[in-house]
């Protein structure tokens, strides 16, 4: 092994991910000055403006950068656990020295300068669970292990929820995928997007009735879809024994055609029960064959079946009666079930601003929707608007396919990893940006709920730009290392 | 090291999640951007706010270049919600001239969607419209203190003279239909909507001018888009000189006072209408500012329609004044010669049909025919021409080749005034008898279109026009009010020459018999000291008593005025066509009336017709 002094990680940096990193921070200054100055003013570079002062944090992390590229890599393994828990405690004491900014305690002033503690745990929680992961005979998919890490993500998801940040805690949700990478249970992401697919389909068709029946929709769906599923789960995971699954489609589908048909020509009836009734004959059935077998999968199967139900009622519950009315009011604006001028509104001007920009934009500096305000947060985490209006179609299309380009280049350098340390401390940054950038923009063009969290790179701010330099030369650092071996 | 590669197959999930979601987001810009105009449209309306200055509306003057029509700075009271808060009401109320419930009444209607769609808190939104600059006076000193109110200037009609109202016309604000078909217009724009002030409208109205702000989310103001570039200062609108020559069309319109008809005169060498009277009339200084809507509600529900210009929406029977078409068409066809004489024995006899006439001598020639008006004469004539089998093959065709006469010489048809609702009259022609009589007719059954009589309607701007057009001897330029246009060439149909299909070498013979009319016919008292003037009365026969008309032109050589005049149930041409006509070519040739002429005017302008309950 080579000294410490004679490595010199520099020729070892990986020249894409430095490439895209410049190109994405030159478009994102741009598009805060597009989006912080009104017409005819180029003061771009005075330190009073937006523009100043995020050229200064740009100037710092690229600082940043270039110092954690000097640090030696082999110190991160070490000092894991000591950055994380000493971040969890900063995160614990956040909420009782920070200002209240809009209901939210998670900014710590530094003399002139903010930061969001939240951003920079992120780094720590992935050196901590990479390390973690990077342990002998530690393997995902064994329940125990799989707990363990997931404690290690949802204590600052926790902690951050306290400082009433919700987006920011929600991110944490990122580092699921690359669990999923590492062992985790397919099931379990299968099980948590099914749940987001009855939410939205049974809250979003709650309303719309079912032809001939007196049955709506969303409901008829959401049990349809509960049936398919478990069938789908049973010839998944009992490959050897087919023929329950092909019998429970085969009679399902007699029953469900006949449920339809009693209330199209005999008598309309709420179908929905008989749909019920069909779910507890399949509930019974599975745990029939679960204790002449003994095999467990039949019983989580049923599980399944039972808690998919179960939810389904629940959301409806939960969502009247457990979220805040803010909360369900965003969440029904953008399932479309409530019309409302001033929660829509954000959303609206965000997408007349992009919607405006056609097929080149309107040009620099030139977006009327921008310059004159009327997009909220336009800067931050409505950034993209800018981009969307002023570079039109192409400019976002390139920003887009940027991200793309250094998400699947983040995850080829992770796969070529020779440590389990490297490859998900990698798929964490990967896991966190892909997060970002499928909310974010998600949000402003209205495919996803109005979560509060910024676009890497180009929403204005410090914590954000650092937060992301952080994980990015970090992992660049531990790559570079790699070489050395 | 590593240890587990056995879910690396994962890798492509992941990264196929990645691709997918920004496949995703690529399409949803697509339809955002590409797909849809509506977002750019809509980010225009956020942030643009088209300041309109208006253009001043053309001036109207006489074809001595005396004023008409000019306008005068009236003001509309703007409000903006948004600014508009803690104001003393009742000050203002009195200010303005309103109660406390008209207030809020006003508010409540600029608010409600319904009847002001346009409707924003921030922009100003229309209170009161029209205020008089008198009453602004008191407004100004005072509007400091109304918070959220403010002063949009713009201009209001003004009639030199209470005449000419159907020539004149008005303006009212735009309605919903003319914002739809031209989208020049915005509401409480001002569109002609009567007479040339709607014909010519596009040349009146100007253009308006337009600055183009940006409005931020407050609805500030925050400069000019484009540095200007879009922008641009109003046209004011074009100034139209009338062909109608203000003392006459006074005149005009003393002398049908209390009576219901038309006066139309004509120069002929150019188709400029000297005046057109139409009665009863209006006074056109009632229709503007804010009782305009009262004041058109009566008219509307007058039974003696002042609305309707008689003179080119009133359509009669020619009657006497048809007579020289007849006597030009028999002559062109070869029907009849100068010297032919038809018998007149008081009327015209012939199989059982008897068509009564005055007492003349007989046999009789053309041009005594047309200067006693003899009925008889154009019936022969009429006879002669359906019954000619060596002309035409059939009588329908000879009927074909009448209408076709008649179409020449502008009746059947618009003829196409610079006036908006003129209508066509009627000119039969043979499809038009085979539909009434089944085929079975014959030229004794329609006998009576010869004397401008039975299916013929004409307005008084046809005659008046066929009198220029046998003053120009077989032509006539298309008649129009407006002489010219500043900066604008006449449209080519009223310069363009319309020639009939008679040739030019018959007309002498009809003037020769118009003069001989006034001579010693039935017009002598169309004579004029110092000109020879030329003549035709008509009696038309109608339900009630008959309509009295007349139409002349003088000086028989070189002609300057051709004259219709049209006196609804007048009785004999020359009870009041005739000396109507008369005193308006006097008026005309001599630009005054002798004293015993003005006497005459007097007479008859006081003289009244009863109508009873009977209206046309």
């Amino acid at each position: 092994m080579q000294s410490r002094s004679n490595f010199n990680p520099l020729p070892h940096v990986d020249g894409v991910v430095i490439a895209l990193f410049v190109v994405l921070l030159v478009c994102g200054w741009l598009s805060v000055c597009g989006a912080s100055h009104e017409f005819g003013d180029t003061d771009f570079f005075s330190w009073g403006s937006r523009t100043g002062k995020q050229l200064a944090w740009i100037g710092l992390s690229v600082a940043l950068g270039a110092t954690i590229l000097m640090l030696d890599d082999r110190y991160l393994d070490t000092f894991a656990d000591f950055f994380y828990w000493t971040m969890m405690l900063v995160l614990l004491v956040t909420p009782f020295i920070a200002h209240d900014i809009k209901g939210s305690r998670s900014w710590i002033s530094l003399g002139p300068v903010s930061l969001q503690p939240a951003e920079f745990a992120k780094c720590a929680t992935a050196l901590a669970v990479a390390k973690l992961i990077n342990q002998y005979d530690f393997s995902l998919d064994k329940r125990d292990n799989l707990l363990r890490a997931a404690g290690m993500v949802l204590l600052p998801f926790a902690l951050i929820v306290l400082q009433k940040e919700t987006g920011s805690a929600l991110v944490y949700l990122a580092f699921f995928l690359m669990f999923y990478r590492e062992g985790m249970p397919g099931c379990i992401l299968f099980v948590a997007l099914s749940a987001v697919i009855y939410f939205v389909v049974g809250i979003r068709y709650s309303l719309t009735p079912l032809p001939l029946t007196t049955s709506d929709v969303g409901e008829f769906t959401v049990l349809l879809l509960i049936w398919l599923f478990t069938v789908g789960m049973l010839r998944i995971y009992c490959p050897k024994e087919p023929e329950h699954a092909r019998r429970l489609l085969l009679i399902g589908a007699l029953w469900h055609i006949g449920l339809y048909l009693v209330s199209a020509f005999i008598v309309p009836f709420d179908i929905a029960w008989g749909q019920l009734l069909w779910l507890l004959f399949v509930v019974c059935y599975l745990a029939f064959f679960w204790l002449g077998t003994r095999l467990q999968r039949y019983l989580l199967i049923a599980l399944f079946a039972m808690g998919s139900a179960t939810f389904l009622y629940l959301s409806d519950y939960g969502l009247n009666h457990v979220l805040k009315p803010y909360q369900r009011d965003r969440i029904c604006v953008l399932l479309g079930t409530v019309e409302d001028r001033d929660l829509g509104y954000n959303v609206n001007q965000s997408k007349i601003a992009i919607g405006s920009g056609g097929l080149m934009g309107k040009g620099f500096m030139k977006g009327t929707q921008t310059k004159l305000n009327y997009v909220p947060e336009q800067d931050t985490d409505f950034i993209f608007c800018t981009v969307g209006e002023e570079e039109g179609f192409v400019g976002s299309t390139v920003v887009l396919l940027l991200f793309l380009g250094l998400i699947l280049r983040l995850l080829y350098l992770a796969e070529r990893q020779p440590t389990t340390f490297g490859r998900v401390f990698g798929y964490c940054v990967l896991s966190i940006l892909l997060f970002h950038v499928f909310i974010n923009i998600g949000m402003v063009t209205g495919l996803a709920p109005v979560i509060g969290i910024p676009l890497p790179f180009f929403s204005y701010g410090g914590s954000s730009l650092w937060g992301f330099t952080l994980l990015l030369f970090t992992f660049l650092r531990i790559d570079a290392g790699s070489k050395r071996r | 090291m590593g240890k587990k590669y056995s879910f690396e197959q994962r890798k492509y999930v992941i990264g196929g999640v990645a691709i997918a979601i920004v496949a995703i987001y690529i399409l949803r810009l697509l339809s955002l951007q590409l797909l849809s105009d509506d977002y750019r449209l809509r980010a225009d309306s956020n942030a643009f706010r088209k300041d309109i200055t208006y253009p001043s509306r053309g001036l109207i003057t006489d074809r001595k270049g005396r004023l008409m029509v000019y306008n005068e700075p009236s003001y509309n009271i703007m409000v903006t919600m948004q600014e508009q808060h803690g104001i003393d009401t009742l000050d203002f109320c009195q200010t303005v001239g309103i109660t406390k419930e008209e207030y809020v009444a006003r508010m409540a209607e600029i608010k409600d969607p319904k009847k002001n769609p346009s409707y924003s808190r921030h922009t100003p939104q229309l209170f009161m419209s029209q205020i008089p600059a008198e009453e602004f006076s008191v407004l100004r000193e005072k509007l400091f203190r109304f918070r959220g109110f403010t002063i949009e200037k713009r201009s209001i009609r003004k009639y030199a003279t209470g005449m000419a109202a159907h020539i004149l016309g008005d303006v009212a604000e735009v309605g919903p239909a003319d914002i739809e078909e031209d989208d020049y217009y915005r509401a409480g724009d001002y569109i002609g909507k009567l007479g040339i002030e709607r014909s010519y409208e596009k040349q009146l109205r100007g253009e308006k001018g337009i600055h183009i702000m940006l409005r931020d989310v407050h609805g500030k103001t925050q400069g000019r888009y484009m540095d200007g570039k879009y922008d641009h200062e109003p046209v004011p609108g074009r100034n139209l000189t009338l062909g109608i020559d203000r003392d006459l069309q006074a005149l005009a319109e003393r002398l049908l006072e209390g009576k219901l008809g038309a006066i139309v005169a004509i120069e002929p060498k150019t188709g400029e209408i000297l005046c057109m009277a139409s009665s009863p009339t209006y006074d056109p200084r009632d229709m503007v500012g804010r009782e305009r809507g009262e004041h058109q509600q009566a008219l509307m529900s007058n039974p003696m329609r002042p609305l309707l210009n008689r003179a080119i929406m009133g359509t009669y029977p020619p009657g006497s004044t048809f007579k020289p078409t007849q006597g030009l068409i028999g002559l062109q066809e070869g029907i009849i010669a100068p010297t032919t004489a038809f018998p007149c024995s008081h009327g015209f006899n012939y199989k059982g049909l008897h068509l009564g006439c005055h007492g003349h001598g007989s046999p009789i020639s053309l041009i005594p025919a047309l200067g006693t008006s003899c009925n008889a004469y154009f019936c022969w004539n009429l006879l002669r021409m359906f019954g000619n089998r060596q002309k035409f093959a059939t009588t329908h065709d000879a009927m074909t080749r009448w209408k076709d006469h008649l179409v020449a010489m502008g009746f059947g048809y618009k003829l196409g005034v610079d006036l908006p609702g003129e209508k066509r009259g009627m000119i039969p022609n043979a499809d038009y008898y085979d539909k009434a009589y089944k085929g079975a007719w014959n030229a004794l059954t329609v006998i009576s279109i010869s004397i401008g009589q039975g299916e013929v309607l004409a307005t008084p701007l046809q005659i008046a026009n066929l009198c220029a057009t046998i003053a120009n001897r077989g032509w006539y330029y298309t008649p129009h009010v407006v002489k010219a246009i500043q900066g604008e060439r006449l449209a080519p149909e009223y310069t363009t020459k319309h020639k009939t299909a008679v040739d030019a070498r018959y007309y002498p013979y009809i003037i020769a018999g118009m003069r001989r009319a006034v001579l010693s016919g039935t017009c002598t008292d169309a004579r004029i000291p110092g000109y020879e003037v030329c003549g035709k009365t008509g009696t038309a026969q109608n339900r009630g008593q008959d309509h009295s008309a007349f139409m002349g032109f003088a000086p028989m050589d070189n002609p300057r005025i051709a004259v219709a005049v049209y006196v609804e149930n007048g009785g004999f041409g020359a009870h009041y066509g005739v000396p109507l006509g008369q005193l308006i070519m006097e008026q005309y040739l001599n630009g005054h009336l002798s004293s015993w002429s003005e006497a005459k005017a007097r007479t008859f302008q006081n003289r009244r017709i009863s109508y009873g309950s009977y209206a046309r």
